[in-house]
């Protein structure tokens, strides 16, 4: 399964047809065009061997910029376009970073990294080119925990473990949801650079309805994204205008609802939902439309993974796995050289389901939110005594926050109640992003502890 | 208040409280087109729980995604029968 050799990224440029591209809202690459020419405007040389961050503002020139610059850097370090910019100066350092990739030369000063290279979606041909001397390091950074990003140390030969060679000659194209700069979408990102096929990526900030109209215009075939943006591709009219033979789900828990919704909508198409993450690498695929995995997927390994239920959470060990944090002593792997992924699953029958985050965490339409850091601020109105804030189930974001609230001392009238939810609203507000403000407040008369001195968060 | 105002006022509300521009609404209005993203209409609808007792999109075994106005308003309409 695992691909024996690690050629670097630019071998496959010339697989597929000559009308394989990569796409996005404003550009078209033909791919096979860096077999004879770079998207760089200089300054490929001077990155050899240093340790690269990809900084590009578009999802493309980045796709472009990983192509050349695997086997011919030491490390690439891809900055997703969510990260806090405050973290910026730690990341670089951490990584050694000593080098950047920019699309928009006004971004030229904000590093001040000793080599900047600008790259862009129009190719020029290119004389000579730096050789792929390195077996270099890819670091991807972990998702919405508090705090700067883990940065988590993979090989191309490790992300590319789960995908297995193609078996037929079809035109294939890829579509995603997921900017590519993450691990579930650089998933998809290598799938169509090893399958041959063209990719279409999102541009920032473009509608859901123009993103299916042009995935509907190139004739997408393999389509991908998490739960949530299915929901929310599902409510747009242009949904009907695409018509993939392979529908993809990951990084989220898919439900059954979606999964149904999903069948219906596309009945010709195999629809699978995969289970991976940015630490433990890809753990399996489910294609049988139904929520969870089966308990089987416990025997022996499978696809050169095994896995294991630790205390609920799902512990997995693969030559996918990544290979440690960068500058951090935390170790991602236990003796057995399995990683907790702190995913926790619930044995149902003979199938296993995804319940949630270990401690807890709320996630918003991919978003995470810690319900303690929102709980922290509703407990600073004056007349807060304590608050819970939950999960609950929403179609449209997979989760959203409620919060529960104990007040000092009850109120009089409704309208005083109304007024204060108003109130921690907008406390919530001023001092979170807008996906952690609760969606909706009660007011409740008490909220239980348990044993241990803290909030039962379990019901 | 009839259902469908209710409904109304509240997207204007949580549009307001969520910095988003609302379009004129019109029943065959895509509700993407609204102006409200999807954590928009996820905070509309526990408003809307609370103040109509009902959330037809996660109480139901059989659920459809609501493509345009017309049909969220009536996914509360037909709840309420």
């Amino acid at each position: 399964m695992a691909r024996a050799e690690a050629k670097s990224l630019r071998h496959y440029v010339e697989l597929g047809s000559a009308d394989r591209f990569f796409f996005d809202r404003a550009a078209q690459v033909r791919v096979a065009d860096l077999a004879r020419g770079t998207s760089f405007r200089g300054g490929l040389g001077d990155l050899a061997g240093r340790a690269v961050l990809i900084a590009t503002s578009s999802q493309l020139t980045s796709a472009l910029a990983l192509i050349e610059l695997d086997g011919v850097v030491r490390r690439i370090t891809i900055l997703p376009p969510d990260v806090d910019r405050a973290h910026l100066n730690a990341l670089i350092a951490d990584a050694e970073i000593d080098a950047v990739v920019i699309d928009d030369e006004a971004q030229r000063a904000s590093y001040g990294l000793p080599v900047c290279a600008v790259c862009s979606p129009s190719i020029a041909p290119i004389e000579q080119r730096e050789p792929a001397a390195f077996r270099t390091e890819w670091v991807l950074l972990t998702s919405g925990t508090t705090g700067v990003p883990k940065m988590v140390v993979h090989s191309l030969a490790g992300l590319a473990a789960a995908i297995a060679p193609r078996t037929d000659n079809n035109v294939m194209v890829w579509g995603t949801f997921y900017d590519i700069r993450r691990y579930g979408g650089l998933q998809i990102f290598l799938r169509a650079v090893f399958g041959g096929a063209s990719l279409i990526l999102s541009s920032a900030g473009e509608p859901v309805a123009d993103h299916l109209a042009r995935l509907a215009r190139h004739g997408v075939t393999h389509l991908s994204g998490t739960p949530s943006h299915w929901r929310r591709a599902l409510m747009s009219p242009e949904i009907g205008r695409i018509a993939p033979r392979y529908v993809r789900l990951s990084g989220e828990i898919a439900d059954q609802t979606i999964l149904d919704n999903l069948r219906a909508t596309f009945p010709q198409a195999s629809i699978g939902h995969a289970y991976a993450s940015t630490e433990a690498g890809v753990g399996f695929a489910v294609d049988d439309s139904l929520a969870g995995f089966p308990s089987s997927y416990l025997n022996g390994v499978r696809n050169g993974v095994e896995m294991k239920v630790v205390d609920g959470s799902l512990c997995l060990r693969s030559s996918g796995a990544a290979s440690g944090y960068v500058a951090r002593r935390a170790t991602l792997r236990d003796d057995d050289g399995f990683v907790d992924s702190g995913d926790m699953v619930e044995r149902r029958g003979d199938r296993f389901y995804f319940v949630g985050r270990r401690g807890g965490i709320i996630n918003i339409g991919g978003l995470k939110v810690h319900p303690e850091e929102v709980e922290a601020v509703i407990n600073r109105h004056p007349q807060v005594r304590m608050s819970l804030v939950r999960p609950k189930r929403s179609p449209f974001t997979g989760a959203i926050a409620i919060a529960d609230v104990v007040l000092k001392s009850e109120c009089q009238r409704a309208e005083d109640e109304t007024g204060l939810k108003n109130e921690i609203l907008d406390l919530c507000r001023n001092a979170l992003p807008r996906h952690k403000v609760p969606a909706a407040i009660s007011i409740v008369p008490a909220l239980a502890v348990a044993a241990t001195g803290k909030l039962a968060r379990r019901a | 208040m009839s259902i469908k105002l209710t409904i109304m006022e509240q997207m204007a509300q949580v549009a307001r409280e969520q910095g988003r521009a609302l379009a004129p609404l019109r029943d065959d209005l895509a509700l993407l087109d609204s102006g409200l993203d999807s954590l928009s209409i996820a905070v509309l609808v526990a408003r809307l729980e609370d103040r109509l007792g009902t959330d037809p999109f996660t109480s139901g075994e059989d659920v459809h995604f609501p493509v345009t106005v017309g049909d969220f308003v009536k996914a509360y309409e037909n709840g309420a029968r």
